[in-house]
């Protein structure tokens, strides 16, 4: 094992994704105290320079038409071949569409460690210590790794300024095989325009699942009426078909700075906060008062949220 | 199409999470379990495919706290033909490794074309088992997935990224997928289904690999996270409550 730290960096659409700068600047700081190096990983097709730019000690982009998009099996054998060649002690991806796939898959094969959610990560001596969220933000748990491992990173959990730099990267060829791919890239298919764009207007009602029927939906829309605002959900409500896509906020949904973010029965995963943590102003309305929105949120009420609604809309009338 | 759906019982998240003496884990006396959100998904697709294409759909989990029975019941009563255990000497918690392995061995001699899991478990939201089954079942793996079709040997999947921009992909079978949703809602399944399903299904049982051994990480503590604020509680009965949100919005001139 090496004292080095790959970061398996992540574009979508031809843009590099803020969490590469943010695991970058984390994989620096820790691979000098271990006096290894952070070498940034950038797989893509005819991209090479957003491949500069990094705060790392190295960069790698490695080109090949299979790279042009995401996928995981070509991005897989291409990270399981760099990290088969310079075993580092620690491999980095974003806890993302992207990350998600390769992590534990990678970790499988080489007989590392995984650890998903992480939102810290510490070396004490040789041992790595990350901390990681679990039960939908709920609990913290921290875990201990002397030998190689691999983590997926939250996004924000660091700062992405730390990670840009001027480094140049190298150019590679794949050194693994990207021939018969089981996986192939079709298409991408980007998101359809709504009847309203959620992330341009000034205030959000935002509904969960505690809103526990599609008929209450109206309650929420009549809220958001009296208040000029709109109407926003988190996933579950979208899943359910209750409400267009173009309403969903979160991870993989829409991000949104509203002046006001007014929250009824959401519980605060982190999937949801990654959407909506820097509005102006949040009030959450749960009924359960350890809810982890209350952790963010800036006013809180642990009441029913059809209470609070309903004497809402009669002080507004 | 012969589909096998890995189901997990989770503790429900909208209970007060206790933790366990030492601090290492929770105390799932305390708790209640149900069948993992993105699980019911991963079981509705299953039966959408089957719906469509004809085939099997069978439903397997690791019975780690032996109340796996349940989910299994339910699953059967949405839909899915068969179902099947891993059992033993388990000893919890037993590592993401561990569990995927298990699950592998039993599902590698089921022969299936798709492997189904959920995008990831809501208890340690780690999203492991899926990617790593493939891993150890030698299968490629989309995870992220929302909507799959079936076409002459593969499937058209989609994976969703962040702003609500998709990727197809063509995947060549046999095949892992991680299902974050399912083209359509999960069906509801009536209790008395469920009930009736717990009196006729045959589950069928797989031992436990008592040898496998991975070294993963050391676990050293849970706890309630620290947070760096808190909200500020607004207080009252609603009438109150709704006032003085009124009140917050007029100071800062949103109203
Ligand atoms: C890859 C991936 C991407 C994801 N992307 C997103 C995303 O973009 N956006 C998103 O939101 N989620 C996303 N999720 C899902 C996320 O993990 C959570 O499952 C989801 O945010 C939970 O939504 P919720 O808070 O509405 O539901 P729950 O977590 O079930 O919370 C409901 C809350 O309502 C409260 N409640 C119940 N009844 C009442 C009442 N009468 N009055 C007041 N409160 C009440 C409960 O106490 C509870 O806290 C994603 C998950 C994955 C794996
Ligand atoms: N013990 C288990 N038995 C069967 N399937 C499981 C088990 N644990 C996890 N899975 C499957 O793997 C998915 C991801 O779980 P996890 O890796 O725990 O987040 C779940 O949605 C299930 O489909």
């Amino acid at each position: 094992m090496s004292n080095d730290i790959l970061v398996i960096t992540e574009h979508l659409d031809g843009k590099v994704a803020d969490i590469s700068y943010e695991m970058v600047g984390k994989a620096k700081e820790l691979a000098g105290t271990w006096d290894g190096q952070a070498v940034a990983v950038m797989m893509g097709d005819g991209m090479a320079d957003q491949a500069n730019g990094f705060d790392s000690d190295a960069t790698l982009y490695i080109d090949h038409p299979a790279l042009a998009e995401f996928n995981p099996e070509a991005y897989g054998r291409v990270a399981l071949a760099l990290a088969q060649e310079r075993s580092p002690r620690l491999i980095m991806v974003g806890n993302t569409s992207v990350g998600m796939d390769l992590a534990a898959w990678l970790s499988v094969k080489l007989g590392a460690a995984c650890v998903a959610y992480v939102n810290g990560l510490e070396a004490e001596g040789d041992t790595l210590v990350a901390t990681a969220q679990l039960y939908g933000g709920k609990m913290a748990a921290a875990c201990a790794m002397d030998g190689p491992a691999v983590v997926s990173v939250m996004a924000g959990a660091f700062p992405a300024e730390d990670g840009m730099g001027s480094t140049v990267a190298e150019s590679a060829a794949p050194p693994a095989s990207l021939d018969d791919l089981k996986v192939r890239f079709v298409q991408l298919i980007r998101p359809e325009a709504g009847d309203v764009d959620i992330t341009a207007v000034d205030k959000l009602v935002a509904i969960g699942r505690g809103i526990g029927s599609e008929d209450n939906i109206e309650l929420a829309q009549e809220l958001a009426e009296a208040l000029g605002a709109e109407v926003a959900a988190s996933r579950p409500i979208i899943d359910a078909g209750w409400l267009p896509k173009t309403r969903q906020v979160g991870k993989s949904g829409l991000t949104v700075k509203p002046k006001l973010y007014l929250m009824l029965g959401i519980s605060g995963a982190p999937e949801h906060l990654e959407g909506m943590k820097d509005a102006e102003l949040i009030i959450a309305v749960n009924t359960d008062p350890n809810a982890p929105i209350f952790d963010v949120a800036h006013y809180g009420v642990a009441q029913d949220l059809f209470d609070v609604a309903e004497a809402m809309l009669e002080a507004l009338e | 199409m012969n589909i096998v759906v890995a189901i997990k019982h989770v503790p429900s998240t909208t209970d007060e999470l206790e933790l366990n003496e030492d601090g290492t884990n929770l105390d799932f006396d305390e708790i209640d379990f149900l069948l993992n959100e993105f699980d019911e998904h991963a079981i509705e697709q299953a039966v959408l495919l089957k719906e469509a294409a004809g085939g099997e759909v069978t439903v397997i989990g690791v019975d780690v706290i032996e109340e796996l029975d349940g989910v299994l019941h339910t699953a059967l009563a949405k839909g899915a033909d068969k179902a099947a255990k891993i059992v033993g000497d388990i000893e919890p918690p037993v590592s993401s490794h561990t569990q995927a392995k298990w699950l592998a061995d039993a599902i590698a001699e089921m022969n299936p074309d798709l492997v189904l899991t959920g995008v990831q478990a809501v208890d340690d939201l780690d999203g492991q088992i899926g990617p790593m089954l493939a891993a150890y079942l030698d299968l490629p793996y989309v995870g992220v997935v929302t909507g799959v079709s079936s076409q002459n040997g593969s499937v058209l999947a989609h994976k969703e990224f962040a702003g609500g921009v998709m990727a197809e992909y063509e995947v060549t079978l046999p095949a892992v997928l991680g299902i974050q949703a399912a083209e359509k809602p999960p069906r509801y399944a009536p209790i008395s289904k469920i009930r009736q399903m717990a009196k006729s299904a045959e589950i069928e049982e797989f031992e436990v690999d008592e040898d496998f051994e991975y070294e993963g990480c050391e676990l050293r503590k849970m706890a309630k996270p620290e947070s760096a604020g808190h909200a500020e509680m607004i207080e009252g009965d609603p009438e109150e409550v709704a006032e003085k949100i009124i009140a917050i919005l007029e100071e800062r001139g949103l109203l």
